[in-house]
Order: C-alpha cells, then structure tokens, then sequence
C-alpha cells in the first residue's frame, strides 16, 4: 500500500471540496454499471440467526455478475445507521439499500430517504405504507408464523414428557404469533402437550437465553424452540441437555446434530433475487412485498435424526396443504389461555390476515403470561 | 487512582523553585497516552498482520472513515456528543475516588423521563418543551446515579457493585415502563413511548450535520473543569479523592460531596440520554441503550478523569466507532476488530499509568535535590 504517502494536506482538503465520492475511488475502482447493494445487520453476521439470514442470502448475491455487495453488521438501532447508509452511498457509491433489521425503519430510514432521492431503500419488516413514505423506499417482509407451526408438529412427535419450550424475546405480536403457533402445531397432534414461554425481554441476551433453556430442561421440558435474534446458545444447551431442538430463522443443525429435528428459516434470496433484477433491468423496484413458506420466503430445515418417520410423515403432508394456500392456524373456535374467546367459531385467519398484526394473547396450553 | 500523580505533589514548593515544572506536567500527561496510543497501534498491527492484512491500508481507512472527509468529521463529532456527557458521569466520581459504572441507566431512564415529562406540553412550543425534557431528563440521571452516591456515603456500598447493579435495575424499568404504562399502543413491533412531535425535535447545528449534543457536551466538559480545577468545591473534591480519610479530618463534608459528584455525572448521562431524544429518535424506545453509558467509561479512564482530556478521547472512539463501518466494507473485517483495537488502546492506557514520575526529565527541579 502505497497510497498513505499520498494522504497529504492537499489530498484531504481536495477530498473535501470535491466530495467523498472522489475521495473513495482511487482505493477499489467500482465498475460504473455494477450495481452496488448495501445490507445492514443489527447483529454479527454469525449469529445463527436473523442477521445470518440476511447475510447468507447476501454471500449468495456476492457471486452474482454485475452486483457488488457491501455489508456491515452491529449498526445500532440510532443514527448509527443514517450515517452507516449515508457512507454505503457516498464513499461506495451504494444505490439499492437493505436496512434488515426493524428500528432501522422509522425515522433513520426515511431521513435518509428524503436525504438521497436517488437512491433505493427495501427495508425488512412490513412497515412501508402507500402515499404515506416516499416511492424510494419500501418493505419485504415473511409470515414465518407456519414455520413454527410445522416446528410445534414435529415437537409433538418427539416430546416423552408432553412439555414443550419457547423462549421469546419480547411479547409483542410478531413473537406471539409465532409462540401461538408453534403450540397450536404441537396440539394439533396432541392436545395434551403444554408449551412454557418464557420471555428474556431482549432480541439478544445469550446469558438468559441459556438461564431459561437450562430451567425449561430442568422442568421436564425435553423440546426447545425459540424467537431471539440469535438461537446459538438455545440450540447448544439444548444438546448438551440431551433434549430436543427445533431451529429459528437460520439452519441451527450443527449446533445440535443429535437433537436438531428441523427449523422455520427464512429464505431471504429469493426476495433479494426479485428486488436486484428489477433493479438491474432498469425497471422501478417493487415497494411492498411480503409472503410465507407457500410464496418460498421461508424453508423448513431438513429433518434432523431426533425426528422419527410418523412425525417425518405428519410435516409432509400438512406443508403440502400450506402449500397448496390459504391455511389457517388461527381458527376458531380458539381460546387464549386465561379462557377467553379470541377467534370465535366459524371465523379463520390466514397468516396476511390484519386481525393477526396486532395478536395480543397466548393460546391455550401454553403457560405463560405477556405481561 | 488517575490523580495520585499530581496530587502527592507539593505544589507550594515547586511553584518557587522550578517555574517550568508545570509546562512540563503537562508534556507528561499528553505523552503517556500518546506512547500508550502507539504502543497499541504497534500491537494492533502485529495482530493485523498476523491476519494477513495490511496495517497500512488499515490506518488510511480508519483515517478516510473518521476524519478524512468533512462527511467523516461529522460523522465522528456527532458520534462522540453522546460519549462526552456519559464519560463525564463516570469522571467526576472519579475525581473522588468512586468508580461509578452505571451510566447506561442513567443515560436510558434520563431519555424516557425528558420524553413522558415533555408529553404534556408537545402542542406549546418547542421553546417550553425542551428545556422541560432537558431539567427532567438532567433531574431522572442525577437522582439514579444519586442513589448509588447515598449508597456508598451514608451505608458504605461499594458504588461499583451498587452502580452496575443499579444500572440492570434501571434497564429492567425502563423496558418494564416502555412496554407498559408509557407505550404508544400504536407501537406494535417496536414499543416506544408517544413521540414528542417533529416540531419540538432538535435541528442540527447551522451549516453542520451535526446536532447540538456535540457543542452542548463540549460545553458541559468545559464546565467541569472549571468546577473540578479552578472552585474550592472542586478543590475539596479532589481532596476527598486523594484521601477521604484526611478530607474528612480537615473537616469537609466527604459524603455529602460523593452524593453531589454522582448526582452532577448522573445529570450529565441523563442530559445525552435526553438528547438523544429531542435529535434523534423523537421518543423513548429500546433504541436509547446503545451502549453510550459503557463507552463512556472508557472514555473517562482514557482521560484520567480529566474533563478537557475527555474530548479529544470521545472524538477518537467517535471516530473509531465512524471508521468502523468502513472497515468492515473494505477490508472484511468483522466488527469485532473494532472491538479488540479498543481493548488494546484501553491497556496500553492504563499500563501507561506505572510511566508516571519514572522519567526525570518530567520531575520537578531544584527542591529536593
């Protein structure tokens, strides 16, 4: 590297005048028709988790031609992230950006936005509304909720003890509908299994994510699940109780090769895929996507060797009803836990349903309390 | 442990004897931490190296992404208004002696009660609501960190422990009330409380995309080190820091004192907490416990307590935090690495405290000799 000797006065204050842009070429001459893509993570990039997600699909995207990928992970939640997207556009020359994680959206995102017309915002998480954010932005987001669906069937299948374990991060609806669903899927099965939730209060706590796996394993629960930014410390105490596991966001099967019995993960490439060959096809890119495991936005992870052929058996077929569309987890008549009523007979939400976006309860048979 | 140096010094002596020894004090205290800064930067790029990557093109990075360009400056300046105020609650404890590790909760609850304090009055005008946030958010940090200071003052909790407990407490409550009483329901995904309106937001500073945390919390380091050095408040402070014992015996009010000194950090940590609000987020959420308060500390040890040292060391961890992104991108670095070359400077300094008064040069002259 020779270019330090070349950082001179007069380099700095030319770098000023004329903008960070010049300032960043000499160092990796982009390609002027390269398209630049910029992913945020919240988390490490190896987290086995949600950010992991993302960053697969981006290690994908990064052998595709014509795309350059450029990636930073750990951006707080503040403006931390305004000025990770502001550098993405002005030292990278990035023009499509994939803020991933929830709290980037409102009002880092949309400064930025108003900031740099020019340039496209795909934000993760479902929030972008018509005629009320800017046409350069917009959201993708996955119902994962029949993951965990097929996640609580397999569970019943391997469970000796008939108690089920979730640990969730915070109790809000996204979280709740995923906790409801996974017990739905294992009562499906069997109506006597019970799921304990317990909640960290954190999307990323490694200490009380292993505290509340050791204690559901020492209450007789003998399968986890979970919903926290990062299921490593779950799926790994998890095996070394010698219970069972099933994944969350990303295929967590090395972390528990004997306990593993499959996972809801999210399939992000095939959104990415769609967003980055309208963009390259010069076509305006889509502002609001969403879908679920039959719209290929999530996978199951392949089944590991805890989960038995009758069980094996029962996930197959009832992931080709969901494939087939328009299933319904939550149908009536369903009851929370505390004995109300909240979905009457005769009444069936799909996972797009808006009655869902705001899920305030735990169903029955899980033991737990939101608040 | 910052201020045994100078404050085993007979100042009464030398003043007559060698006029020069303050200058040169002066040259000790800036050279320790710039060795200790190159020692770190040597060890860091053995590390690099180890790696297989280039040092040099790591420093031109760290150069480009913090301070090479007038959108790096800013970035950095505004990355470090937050970690001005935090380090101050961490530094005048430490004037006194106390380690005092709890700004985060400071920092968290000060942003929650300027935002539900200010909720009220969002349809005056900005004039009435800011200074409102800025008293209740000064008021809410001052009294957390207050309680750590009565702790150790008047039933001799050791303030550390007391502070680092207090600051799990703090975080509990405060996801406790944002999730609860204080939640917009609107809030679904992310539970914030109501916002306080864009009106009342603050701008950034004129010609700057910086917002005014950055002047507000050089101001405040300003302040404190005219209270710490040049008031005879200050003065029994740091006498109490030397030796609480032999403060207490020449009759000043030791504990009183640690309660204020906890009080004002708190305030401090309370008042970034709060602007973090009224320039950024607009409304209290999970977004506030970004780790301020931890950096904070290092920030604080890195200075040697010393307020106007606190600057240009907020503006380097600014600038790293700045940079951090750019290494990521360019060099595939994980962010972690950031992390290490903090840790490294963080020994460097603290072993370069054994370098004080070992070099004659620095000394005194003539008396004693």
């Amino acid at each position: 590297m020779t270019r330090l000797s070349g950082l001179t006065r007069r380099t700095v204050l030319s770098g000023l005048g004329a903008g960070a842009a010049t300032a960043a070429l000499p160092i990796q001459p982009a390609e002027a028709k390269d398209l630049t893509v910029g992913f945020i993570y919240v988390g490490p990039k190896d987290d086995y988790g949600y950010n992991q997600a993302h960053a697969e699909a981006a290690a994908i995207l990064k052998k595709t031609a014509g795309v350059k990928i450029v990636e930073e992970e750990k951006v707080a939640e503040t403006d931390d992230v305004s000025k990770t997207m502001e550098s993405m556009i002005k030292l990278d020359g990035a023009s499509l950006l994939f803020p991933t994680s929830f709290g980037y959206f409102d009002p880092y995102m949309l400064k930025m936005a108003a900031k740099y017309k020019d340039a496209q915002f795909r934000h993760c998480g479902g929030l972008w509304t018509k005629d009320k954010h800017p046409m350069n932005t917009g959201s993708y987001f996955g119902y994962i909720g029949m993951g965990q669906y097929l996640n609580g069937i397999a569970a019943a299948h391997a469970t000796k003890t008939k108690k089920l374990g979730f640990i969730a991060a915070k109790p809000i609806p996204q979280v709740l509908i995923n906790v409801n669903s996974f017990a739905l899927g294992a009562r499906s099965v069997d109506p006597s299994i019970a799921t304990t939730v317990i909640f960290t209060g954190e999307w990323s706590m490694p200490v009380k994510e292993a505290e509340a796996s050791n204690s559901l394993a020492d209450k007789g629960v003998d399968v986890i699940t979970c919903h926290v930014d990062g299921p490593k410390v779950i799926m790994e105490t998890a095996e070394r109780r010698g219970i069972f596991a099933c994944g969350y966001h990303a295929n967590q099967a090395k972390l528990a090769p004997k306990g593993y019995l499959t996972g809801a993960e999210w399939n992000w490439i095939a959104v990415y895929n769609k967003f980055i060959a309208e963009a390259k096809a010069g076509k305006p890119i889509e502002n609001f996507v969403r879908g679920g495991l039959s719209d290929g936005f999530i996978k199951m992870s392949p089944y590991g060797p805890g989960l038995n052929a009758a069980g094996r058996k029962n996930v197959d077929t009832v992931k080709a009803e969901i494939m087939k569309g328009g299933f319904s987890v939550f149908k009536g008549p369903l009851k929370d836990n505390k004995g109300n009523m909240v979905v009457p007979a005769g009444k069936a939400f799909v996972e797009t349903a808006v009655e869902l976006e705001s899920q305030n309860y735990l169903v029955e048979g899980v033991l737990g309390a939101i608040s | 442990m910052a201020d045994a140096a100078t404050m085993s010094t007979p100042i009464a002596v030398t003043a007559d004897t060698d006029r020069y020894w303050p200058l040169r004090r002066m040259a000790e205290a800036l050279a320790a931490p710039l060795l200790a800064l190159a020692a770190s930067a040597v060890l860091f790029s053995l590390l690099l190296l180890g790696l297989g990557q280039s040092p040099l093109e790591f420093l031109e990075l760290v150069w480009r992404g913090a301070f090479g360009s007038w959108f790096s400056l800013q970035n950095t300046l505004q990355r470090a208004a937050p970690l001005l105020l935090t380090a101050l609650c961490v530094a005048l404890p430490g004037q006194l002696g106390l380690v005092v590790i709890g700004g985060e909760a400071a920092v968290v609850l000060g942003g929650l009660a300027a935002t539900v304090v200010a909720l009220p009055f969002v349809n005056t005008s900005p004039a009435i609501v800011l200074p409102v946030m800025a008293l209740a958010g000064m008021a809410m940090g001052g009294l957390w960190i207050g309680i750590t200071g009565a702790l150790r003052a008047r039933l001799g909790v050791n303030e550390t422990i007391a502070s680092l407990v207090m600051a799990y407490i703090g975080l509990a409550l405060f996801n406790h009330l944002v999730e609860g009483v204080f939640r917009d329901p609107a809030s679904l995904n992310k539970p914030s409380t109501f916002g306080i309106g864009e009106d009342n937001m603050l701008g950034t500073v004129p010609g700057l995309d910086v917002h005014p945390g950055t002047p507000v919390g050089i101001l405040a380091c300003i302040l404190c080190w005219v209270l710490i050095y040049r008031t005879s408040l200050g003065f029994a402070g740091r006498v109490t820091g030397g030796n609480p014992r032999a403060a207490q015996l020449q009759g000043l009010p030791v504990g009183r004192l640690m309660i204020l000194a906890c009080v004002l950090g708190g305030a401090c940590a309370g008042l970034a907490g709060t602007i973090e609000v009224a320039a950024q987020h607009g409304r209290a959420n999970a977004s506030l416990a970004a780790g301020y308060g931890y950096t904070g500390i290092l920030i604080a040890f890195l200075a040697r307590f010393n307020p106007l040292a606190i600057m240009p060391m907020a503006v380097l961890l600014g600038g790293l935090g700045a940079a951090g992104g750019l290494l990521q991108r360019r060099m595939g670095l994980p962010d972690a690495t950031m992390q290490v070359l903090q840790g490294l400077i963080f020994v460097s300094i603290l072993a370069s405290e054994t370098f004080y008064g070992r070099i004659a040069w620095f000394q005194p002259r003539g008396a004693g000799k």
